[in-house]
């Protein structure tokens, strides 16, 4: 009862209205701020000076108190402004496996004249990392969630906050954009065996190598393995070419849900895979990819690799 | 600040280390030799841990240290209390609190302890020149708490100063809102240490060969005096201070005491005036002879000394009236009378003898005083630099020195009249003063000091008698410069052949009137009649708070409102600001250029998901390019490119 009361009142007061998709602009209703404790302290230090002032009837003790006071008040408009009218995208996250720590991006941008200094982005209020966002520019700043399990990882809610200028005020503010990473599954520990290469019964892994069939050489495209680039050719300035093997072809290398033994279950499966699926990327080999209802024709490099784990991650995935 | 937590690194304990030292070198002045060479000890100390990334000391040695310090202070002082003992405390403990600063929580305590430390020193000095030194300070300790704030680069040291001074700066208006309307109650709230306001100087409740003399070395204001009309004559500036009638055959005493009131007779001209007394530790307030009304926590002697009810250890203002050609004690109590004849019978036996020949000689009270007057006018010397006299001052000065300064002839002449029978006491106080045509005021120094005497003459009552006036008369019509030799010395300022100096002095004193009016001053009565002159006039504490947090309202929300209007994009380049109205454009029809994403590839992204739009928008992000990177920087373009991006479908 309290806690849904609680609940109630945090949704209102802090305008929780999930994930937003677009840019989020800081503006005065989204920004909080209360004063730290050493803001505390500093308030009492105020009150034993004014004590002290009227006591010894110090004119200038007056003044510095005072001054020192209307210092508290404009520190507290400086740590607001810090924040205010911050400009925030979301940004590219990249994929990682599950037990890792998933760094989210997203893009400050300062629109305005004033430097900002010390913006702090966190999502467990424990660990934080800071940026400056000097005038008219945009920075990315990182926050990093746990990913326990593989999927689609969102962190909800993150927790931008500042202390500048004086440290007497904590100003934050809440901002839940539609950010994603996608995890893939932790990859198994090496045990169980690679199954056979599909066409050519006991080609096995050397033939599916290739490097003595080489067929000639092309465009270097996105996704190709730097094993294959001709660092000599580029070296002489020819721009990137890719070597191309025609032995590649002939070995079909299925990485099948099916070839795992039937007892085990649907995670160790997907480990299973996600593990062969680096082995043969690190062994560059041209593979394809079956788990039910959905298959990966096959094919080798980056692009392949990167296709294949997200297969994985998502296998069942709401 | 990162995390409250975190260990301060060595530029932070650098600054900290800056802005506590400059707070406390002026304690400098005051603190005993050993506490400093500790506090030097400690900051040094500090430094190097800082600097090699030491490990600080252990807590047991820093306790150590503390305790060793409390017994110090305790050995040196007596005390451990009071303003010196508490001061020189305060600034060892900083010291030690920096060895043990290993957190920025710990740091920020120290910068807030650097704060306190600056109101310290108004306790010795709050003149313009601390105001200014501590006003630096404060600049000092804001940007040490702003460096602790920094999380990544932080700009240079004199960037960060002045950040911190435009901060402060920005908080001007919301304090002098404070400063004049914070509701003000008269201190003190608690006891003050004995020691809270020493060393002053001025007059004393003793008067012997010598003391005023001294005293007439000093430059040093007593009081500044604004009249409502006219200023009076020099000759009618006796200023009247303690009245001295107990004379030992050497010393001269006041004592406060109390008998049946002598009334004033014929009260004469009135002249109005507010006094602005500096503080002098003791309790007796200045009128001009004789005062007329009796200022608020004081109380009137009957030899007409004002006493405030408490100690003059602050700067007090006092309205006064006065008589300046009134009689006044002519029905006087017999014992005073009696307590006015005495004098000690072995002591100058010689000014005794002469004080009976005169009585002899003459039946009339008048007839003595102007014979021994023109004694004294025929063959004695006014000098700052008496010869010193012996067991019987008095017998030495008048038969054979014959060269002295106001109290001399005072006392002599006292002393001369008792024997005669005459009724006779010594008033102590100022004559004259200097009148600063600038500020239109008087100001009185304690080189003014003067001592005068008061006859009792049947049917006339107390009638002064200034024996001064009759060896120097210069003295009091034109001031004391004018009457003492050229070789005599006198503080610079007090002599008029440096006219030039003479001025600056008198716009400086005009300066610091004006200060110590308005700065140190303030008041709660002069909260009050501010007010009552704005139109207030029953400001009581709740109406003045309603004012005060209306007005300082107004200030913050302006204030903000001022700040915040900077944050707004305001771009001033109009290809920047034709560039983004595209962008806007854009954006609404859902295609948003991200934050990393360059025009050309924008346009491209653009083209490849809304290929109807391809000619209009490689147009604009060609002219925009053009203009923004490369050479092209006619106005003809710019106008091209406002076109496009104004025709562009929304």
């Amino acid at each position: 009862m309290y806690a849904a009361l609680r609940n109630r009142f945090y949704t209102w007061i802090f305008q929780w209205r999930g994930p937003e998709a677009g840019a989020i602009v800081l503006g005065q209703r989204r920004i909080f701020i209360l004063p730290t404790r050493p803001g505390l302290v500093y308030a009492t230090v105020l009150l034993v000076m004014l004590a002290g002032s009227i006591n010894y009837q110090l004119g200038l003790g007056f003044v510095l108190t005072f001054l020192l006071g209307a210092l508290g008040v404009n520190a507290m408009i400086h740590t607001f402004r810090n924040l205010a009218n911050l400009r925030i995208t979301g940004g590219r996250t990249r994929p990682v496996f599950a037990g890792d720590t998933a760094l989210f991006t997203i893009h400050l941008e300062n629109q305005g004249d004033t430097d900002r200094y010390a913006i702090g982005l966190t999502h467990d209020r424990r660990r934080a990392s800071f940026v400056d966002v000097i005038a008219r520019s945009a920075v990315p700043a990182t926050a990093a969630v746990a990913a326990p399990r593989r999927g689609v990882l969102r962190p909800g809610r993150l927790t931008l906050f500042t202390r500048f200028p004086l440290g007497l005020y904590y100003a934050w503010a809440y901002v839940d954009l539609d950010l994603r990473c996608i995890v893939y599954p932790r990859p198994a520990p090496p045990g169980m065996p690679m199954p056979p290469a599909e066409s050519i019964a006991g080609a096995g892994t050397e033939r599916g190598l290739g490097q003595e069939d080489f067929s000639g050489m092309r465009q270097y495209h996105r996704g190709d393995s730097p094993r294959h680039i001709a660092w000599k050719a580029a070296a002489r300035d020819q721009g990137l070419l890719t070597k191309q093997f025609t032995g590649r072809a002939e070995t079909e290398l299925w990485l099948d849900w099916a070839q795992l033994p039937p007892q085990m279950g649907v995670e160790e499966r997907l480990s299973h895979l996600a593990r062969w699926v680096l082995v043969a990327h690190a062994a560059g080999l041209a593979y394809g990819l079956r788990v039910p209802g959905t298959s990966v024709e096959p094919a080798a490099g980056e692009s392949q690799r990167d296709r294949c784990l997200e297969t994985l991650a998502l296998f069942e995935h709401k | 600040m990162t995390d409250p937590k975190q260990p301060i690194a060595w530029h932070h304990v650098r600054w900290l280390l800056l802005s506590l030292l400059l707070v406390a070198a002026p304690h400098a002045l005051h603190m005993p030799g050993w506490s400093i060479a500790l506090m030097a000890m400690l900051a040094a100390w500090s430094a190097y841990a800082g600097y090699a990334r030491h490990a600080l000391p252990n807590r047991w040695l820093l306790m150590m240290i503390a305790v060793a310090t409390f017994v110090g202070v305790f050995v040196n002082y007596r005390t451990v209390f009071g303003r010196d003992a508490g001061v020189t405390l305060l600034v060892i403990m900083l010291g030690l609190k920096l060895l043990e600063t290993r957190t920025h929580r710990d740091a920020m305590l120290l910068s807030f302890l650097g704060y306190f430390l600056v109101i310290t020193n108004f306790l010795y000095s709050q003149t313009i020149a601390t105001g200014l030194y501590m006003l630096a300070c404060t600049v000092f300790v804001t940007a040490t708490m702003m460096n602790l704030n920094y999380a990544g680069t932080e700009p240079p040291f004199r960037a960060q100063l002045r950040t911190a001074g435009v901060l402060l700066a920005q908080s001007v208006p919301l304090m002098l809102v404070l400063f004049l309307l914070f509701p003000r109650v008269p201190g003190p709230l608690w006891g003050l240490p004995r020691d809270a306001f020493a060393g002053v100087s001025g007059l004393s409740d003793t008067m012997t060969p010598g003391s005023l003399s001294s005293l007439v070395l000093s430059d040093a204001v007593a009081f500044r005096v604004r009249f409502d009309a006219q200023i009076p004559r020099a000759k009618d500036l006796y200023w009247r201070g303690p009245v001295m009638w107990d004379f030992d055959g050497r010393t001269w005493s006041a004592q406060f005491f109390v008998y049946t009131a002598p009334g004033i007779e014929a009260a004469g001209d009135s002249v109005a005036y507010e006094v602005t007394l500096e503080p002098h530790n003791r309790r007796w307030l200045f009128a001009l002879d004789l005062p007329a009304v009796v200022p608020p926590r004081s109380v009137v002697s009957t030899d007409y000394q004002l006493y405030s009810i408490q100690p003059v250890n602050n700067r007090l203002r006092y309205d006064m009236t006065s008589f300046l050609n009134a009689r006044f004690g002519e029905v006087e109590n017999r014992f005073a009378l009696r307590r006015a004849l005495q004098v000690p019978p072995r002591s100058n036996p010689r000014a005794q003898e002469l004080g009976r020949e005169l009585r002899q000689k003459h039946a009339d009270d008048e007839q003595i005083i102007s014979e021994m007057l023109s004694m004294f006018r025929r063959n004695f010397v006014y000098t700052l630099e008496p010869p010193l006299l012996g067991a019987n001052p008095v017998d030495e000065f008048l038969f054979s020195t014959r060269s002295g300064f106001c109290e001399h002839y005072a006392s002599s002449f006292a002393v001369v009249m008792r024997a005669a029978g005459i009724p006779t006491r010594i008033v102590t106080g100022y004559q004259g003063g200097e009148i600063n045509a600038l500020g239109n005021y008087l100001i009185v120094r304690q080189a003014d000091a003067h001592a005068w005497t008061e006859v009792w003459l049947r049917n006339r009552g107390w009638v002064r008698v200034d024996p001064t006036f009759a060896v120097a008369p210069v003295r009091v019509d034109t001031g004391i410069s004018a009457a003492v030799s050229r070789t005599d010395p006198l503080p610079l300022m007090v002599r008029t052949p440096y006219e030039f100096l003479r001025q600056a002095r008198l716009a400086w004193d005009t300066m610091a009137n004006a200060w110590n009016q308005w700065v140190l001053g303030y008041t709660p009565e002069r909260q009050r009649s501010l007010l009552a002159q704005a139109g207030l006039d029953d400001a009581t504490w709740a109406k003045l708070t309603a004012i005060l947090i209306a007005v300082a309202g107004v200030i913050v929300a302006m204030f903000t409102a001022l700040a915040l209007r900077q944050l707004k994009s305001r771009a001033r380049d109009p290809v920047t600001i034709a560039y983004r109205r595209f962008c806007d454009k854009l954006r609404r029809r859902g295609l948003t250029r991200e934050a990393a994403e360059g025009p050309v590839d924008y346009a491209r992204r653009v083209e490849r998901l809304r290929p109807e739009l391809t000619p209009a928008v490689e147009a604009i992000t060609r002219l925009y390019v053009a203009l923004r990177y490369g050479a092209e920087s006619s106005a003809a373009a710019l106008i091209e490119l406002q076109r496009r991006v104004r025709q562009f479908p929304a």
